[in-house]
């Protein structure tokens, strides 16, 4: 299973995003996909280069893998122990002088995402991600065994370019 | 990413972002306008129309800038919001907040 294994610093961003891409288009999915793709996996990751080690260097590795039309990535840290999951949602519908930006990142991994979970293996947080072709977005996704009901604003933008193959 | 003053339209500061404004890139993006706006730009239409990517932290620039420019009465529009953009601005709620234009020439059009 292709994995990629790095210094959990900002320079490696863009390496590992990449990795995640050329899977993702690998196992065929359209560009628009890709790009949601790559914005839960950099909200992941600099989430882990911000906070996982606060006291000391440390790596991150992130596993692909596509099976039945969906790509699975595993993200895998020994930093803090921290469910990114667990992060309150922010207030979309806040106006601008009430508008945080606390809590955006992780509310973006479960919007491009079409599941997530959590889990802690002995000193590793892993969190896996579900992509299918087709954005399926919050609704009805289970985290960590709870099953939450999000409200789902409907995108349309950006679904007709498909590219099949 | 790349950003440059493309003109300037009744006392409109245009600007045009490119690229893709992500953690890496998204702090030169709040300084470069923080320098024109500490020169007094203030009104500003930002064209998006070559920006393929945009992550939290670009849209926490850009929430800075408009909260910056709101307590120096100016403003910010930004303008020709490519698909994945635009569906990230509308799910975080941005688009209602920020205020947006189909392109450069509707947002002149709208002074």
């Amino acid at each position: 299973m292709p994995e990629i294994f790095s210094p959990a610093r900002i320079e490696h961003l863009k390496r590992l995003i990449q990795f995640v891409a050329g899977h993702a288009e690998t196992a065929g999915f359209a560009i628009h996909r890709i790009k949601e793709i790559e914005l839960a996996a950099e909200e992941v990751l600099v989430n882990i280069f911000n906070y996982a080690y606060p006291d000391m260097a440390g790596d991150v590795s992130i596993t692909c893998r596509a099976e039945n039309g969906r790509l699975i990535l595993e993200f895998s840290d020994t930093g803090v122990p921290f469910n990114i999951l667990d992060v309150p949602a922010p207030d979309v519908t806040a106006d601008i002088h009430n508008r945080r930006v606390g809590g955006l990142g992780v509310f973006l991994v479960r919007e491009m995402s079409d599941e997530a979970w959590y889990r802690r293996e002995g000193d590793r947080n892993i969190l896996r991600l579900i992509f299918h072709k087709h954005r399926q977005g919050a609704e009805g996704q289970e985290r960590t065994g709870e099953v939450q009901k999000i409200e789902r604003r409907v995108v349309q933008h950006g679904r007709d370019r498909i590219r099949t193959g | 990413m790349e950003i440059k003053n493309t003109g300037r339209e009744k006392d409109r500061f245009i600007i045009a972002v490119s690229g893709r404004m992500d953690a890496v890139t998204a702090s030169e993006f709040e300084t470069r306008l923080l320098e024109w706006i500490n020169r007094g730009e203030i009104h500003l239409i930002v064209d998006l129309g070559e920006l393929e990517y945009i992550s939290s932290a670009g849209l926490r620039s850009i929430l800075t800038i408009a909260k910056n420019l709101k307590a120096k009465q100016g403003e910010i529009v930004l303008c020709s919001l490519r698909d994945t953009v635009k569906e990230v601005f509308e799910i975080s709620g941005f688009s209602t907040i920020i205020p947006i234009c189909e392109s450069v020439d509707a947002a002149i059009k709208e002074i």
